[in-house]
């Protein structure tokens, strides 16, 4: 270490974000904001319908098609697929057409306004062929969507007796208690748009310039689209993801990257809010069956069996991930001895759903947690006892077979009801004081969920991905070159603090090079809870390396500080060092599913208090508190702010995020008029406890925190809804309808008994 | 169609049609490109802009409208080099993420705080309530906010 430094740690002090200067004056650029000399605007021509065989396209011939190009999958130059899990997904529809929004054909045009009307100007033609809507009848359908059987992924878990045991139990005088959760499409709302710029190269390949999360995956699709890897991928800043932002910039990018190629200028493609909401990933609805052996006295779960039904929509996408990460989580942070767990993905015609926060753990983790409420219901007993008996403690068994340590399921637990039994801090006085009608009747409630959440990668895809990260010194500056992009969360402030720390210099030295996939090595993807985790802990060792040699260059020891050893160089070449994740050889088999499934959890307890207006079904959020164990807060506000917001995100999948769809499966509510997401008068007031059980493999302890916030509020919501008025609510969303049909199917469930 | 304003202090001149939105005139034709498009259409308040001292949706007020007026923009809020206050206390208290809404999120707050220097988290929440954010949950831009006043000050110190 850099011991003879005097200067003292930015890690876990609330260093400012390097980025703020420029996002706080509007001098921040994002895609839409760079528009290159000569460029042309693009946009989509999409299906209509949700499955039709494709006849071709009718231009309006009253339309002036003199300065429009149109591109098709003829003008794409390499193979038509992009790429991710599988090939089955076309950059542009052929032969058949396999959901409504399916692009189809693209537009080029030299204003914005002229290349939208042109896509009004196109008609798609097709023969409207019957369409498959129903995930329970896709397996057995006679309509092929993927492959042979329309499942583009079945999982199966077994731990313990499996099964056996739940039949055992019962007989031995245990209840089994059975229950089904359905959860509904949740859209990512990145207040910025999908967007991207692609720019012909002067030897013949194209610059991508735009929104996005993983600029290697954009290479990995573009080389089989352009038949050749002639391109860089550069990240703008961009304007939130989670998860929106994942796989989706890989198809904006091709469309991008074939328009530019054929007009030979540059092409920018930016989607209206309708178009995005439309026809972009969403979080899979899923429906998810719970049968449990519990020990009536004591609350003790003996043996589960869970079925969980995901629909993946018209292509793989990453949902085989997606349900790998559900059913691991499935049970939610609870001891089962023995387990039966089933999970199957599959597709229909509808747009495809892909990753979104928490990736299949929002999910589950409402079913759990509604479960163990009508565990607690059925019995007769406390749900918060009921919890508190069976939550993971170190050195419990997960179904996969991993074996827990630093756990911190009940501190946090602890953590939070201690906070929200405080009256709640002056500053943070209640919002929306009246709130709904004056004359609505209201029910006050609070709801207590906790949730796990696997930190980074499943298994060993972190030592199959040997994530890198390059440190360079140039004069007295230090630079870091990742593939990881800030998407918001502020990882570009924290790696250089990171490195700042173990270089023992002040953070204003350090700063991170452009995210172009020409200079950086692939450091992974920006998902899964990984970066700040997984390649933070690469950037750190990096920086070591970086004072390893540049104490080898001169030929001083430990003794000597960064300075020193800049003073003692004789040569001003840049220095420029890569470090690789290191195999910590966890085991995994990913056939059976056993094994250490993650590198660690985190752990949440979620608070909210809720006033239920019983005439309107209303839900009024008052107060939402939390305790997340970070492992170790590199930042405690970009921390607290990134589980905020994730709470909110949840919040909103509570209650008001319903996505409706038209006949063609087409998402009706495509504004944000009616697409609901929290504004400030919505939001409770927060409070968030950070508590820290730190990950001896993360940086400074760090584990991952990006999704956890995401998987504890809706049925934290769902419980505070029950409390105050009775009413038991087991589908997603909790719209104001729903909450009011709940009441009046307990009122009359009431008048009948 | 010519239409002239003040923008940011200084007399500004457009050649554009008087139907054209203030948001494409500002970003387009004069390259300010700090004020946002999130929704086109009133809701998410990342287009706000000040009017005569009036935060407004810039994408619906058509720039015929703005003839004559004063027009402040995010990069007009800095004076000689100096941060607003309210953009520092962004900085300072984590107001900003993914920073897509803050240049709405800091014009709508400069317009309540010169009305109300120091005002409570109601006020601060109902002032807000125009402007979406889908990375914060708004705790921290209601803290940044509320301690702009207390924040400039020790900083005058
Ligand atoms: S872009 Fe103007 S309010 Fe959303
Ligand atoms: S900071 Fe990302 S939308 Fe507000």
């Amino acid at each position: 270490m850099a011991g003879a430094s005097t200067h003292s740690p930015h890690i876990g002090s609330g260093f400012v974000r390097a980025d703020g200067p420029a996002k706080v004056t509007g001098a921040a650029l994002y895609v839409d904001d760079v528009r290159p000399d000569d460029c042309l605007y693009g946009a989509t021509v999409r299906s209509p319908v949700a499955r039709g065989r494709l006849l071709g396209l009718k231009k309006d011939p009253a339309f002036d098609w003199s300065d429009v190009v149109i591109a098709t999958a003829d003008d794409i130059p390499g193979e038509n697929v992009v790429a991710l899990m599988t090939d089955d997904q076309p950059v542009l529809a052929t032969g058949e057409l396999r959901h409504v929004t399916e692009p189809v054909a693209l537009i080029a045009a030299p204003s914005r306004d002229k290349a939208l009307a042109a896509v009004r100007h196109v008609e798609v033609l097709y023969e409207a062929l019957e369409p498959l809507f129903d995930p329970t009848e896709s397996a057995t359908s006679p309509i092929r969507i993927f492959g042979d059987d329309n499942v583009f992924s079945r999982l199966e878990m077994v731990h313990g007796d499996g099964l056996d045991a739940l039949g055992r139990a019962e007989s031995a005088g245990a209840k089994v208690i059975t229950g089904t959760y359905t959860v509904g499409l949740q859209e990512q709302l990145y207040i910025e748009c999908q967007g991207m710029i692609a720019t012909p190269r002067d030897d013949g390949g194209v610059t991508i310039f735009g929104s996005m999360q993983c600029p290697f995956y954009i290479v990995k699709a573009l080389k089989r689209v352009l038949g050749h890897e002639k391109l860089n991928v550069v990240q703008a800043v961009t304007g939130g993801g989670f998860g929106g932002k994942e796989e989706y910039p890989s198809m904006v990018a091709a469309h991008a990257a074939v328009l530019a190629l054929k007009t030979g200028r540059p092409v920018k493609l930016i989607y209206r809010r309708d178009e995005d909401l439309q026809a972009t990933t969403k979080r899979h609805p899923a429906i998810m069956t719970y049968s449990t052996a519990v020990d009536p006295e004591t609350g003790e779960l003996q043996a589960a069996s869970v079925d969980l039904l995901f629909d993946g929509g018209a292509y793989n996408t990453l949902s085989p991930v997606v349900l790998s990460r559900a059913i691991l989580h499935a049970l939610g942070p609870y001891a089962v001895p023995h387990v039966k767990l089933d999970a199957l993905m599959v597709a229909t015609h509808t747009p495809p759903n892909g990753a979104f926060r928490g990736f299949g753990a929002p999910q589950v983790m409402f079913a759990a947690e509604r479960h163990m409420d009508r565990i607690a219901r059925e019995l007769d007993l406390d749900p918060i006892a009921l919890r508190r008996a069976n939550l993971y403690r170190d050195g419990d068994v997960t179904p996969s077979g991993q074996t827990l340590f630093d756990v911190a399921s009940i501190e946090v637990l602890d953590r939070a009801l201690e906070a929200a039994e405080k009256p709640l801090p002056p500053s943070l006085v209640p919002t929306r004081p009246g709130g709904g009608q004056a004359a609505g009747r209201r029910a006050s409630g609070r709801g207590v969920a906790i949730a796990w959440h696997g930190c980074g990668f499943t298994g060993n895809g972190e030592a199959a991905l040997k994530g890198k990260a390059d440190v360079s010194l140039d004069g007295d500056r230090v630079v870091i070159h990742t593939a990881s992009t800030d998407i918001g969360q502020g990882t570009d402030s924290i790696f250089p603090a990171i490195v700042a720390d173990v270089l023992g210099i002040d953070v204003e030295r350090v700063s991170n090079a452009p995210h172009d996939t020409a200079d950086v090595p692939d450091s992974g993807p920006t998902v899964a809870s990984r970066t700040a985790m997984v390649v933070g802990g690469v950037v750190k060792q990096g920086a070591e390396k970086l004072l390893a040699a540049l104490r080898a260059e001169v030929g001083l020891g430990d003794e000597a500080d960064f300075d020193t050893l800049l003073a003692a160089r004789k040569s001003d070449a840049t220095l420029r060092v890569r470090a690789e994740y290191e195999d910590k050889g966890a085991q995994w088999d990913p056939e059976t599913y056993q094994g250490d499934a993650y590198p660690t959890y985190g752990w949440s307890c979620m608070v909210v208090d809720a006033e239920i207006d019983t005439d309107t079904g209303e839900v009024l959020y008052r107060r939402l508190v939390q305790a997340t164990d970070v492992g170790k807060a590199l930042n405690p506000v970009l921390a607290a702010g990134q589980l905020e917001g994730g709470a909110l995100q949840g919040l909103g999948y509570a209650t008001s995020e319903a996505v409706v769809l038209d006949a063609q499966r087409r998402m009706r509510n495509d504004r944000l008029t009616n697409y609901i997401i929290p504004t400030t008068l919505d939001a409770p007031p927060m409070e968030t406890v950070l508590v820290e059980f730190p990950f001896a493999d993360g940086p400074f302890g760090a584990k991952g925190i990006g999704e956890i916030p995401h998987d504890v509020p809706a049925p934290a919501v769902a419980a505070a809804i029950e409390q105050a008025t009775g009413a038991v609510l087991d589908t997603l969303p909790m719209t104001p309808e729903a909450v009011l049909a709940a009441l009046e199917a307990m009122e009359a469930g009431e008048g009948a008994a | 169609m010519k239409i002239g304003f003040r923008l940011n202090g200084a007399e500004t001149t457009v050649d554009v049609t008087p139907m054209a939105r203030l948001l494409d005139v500002l970003r387009e034709d004069l390259r300010l490109t700090g004020s946002k498009e999130g929704c086109g259409e009133g809701e998410c308040g990342a287009c706000t802009v000040l009017i005569d001292g009036k935060a407004v949706n810039s994408c619906l007020v058509p720039v015929v409208q703005v003839r004559g007026a004063s027009v402040k923009t995010v990069e007009g809020l800095a004076e000689d080099g100096r941060l607003h206050p309210v953009q520092q206390a962004f900085i300072d208290h984590g107001g900003a993420q993914c920073g897509i809404c803050t240049p709405g999120f800091v014009v709508a707050a400069a317009e309540l705080l010169e009305r109300d220097p120091n005002p409570d988290a109601v006020t601060i929440r109902e002032a807000l309530a125009g402007n979406l954010c889908r990375c914060t949950g708004y705790q921290k831009i209601v803290d940044s906010v509320a301690r702009t006043l207390a924040s400039a000050e020790e900083a005058g110190r």
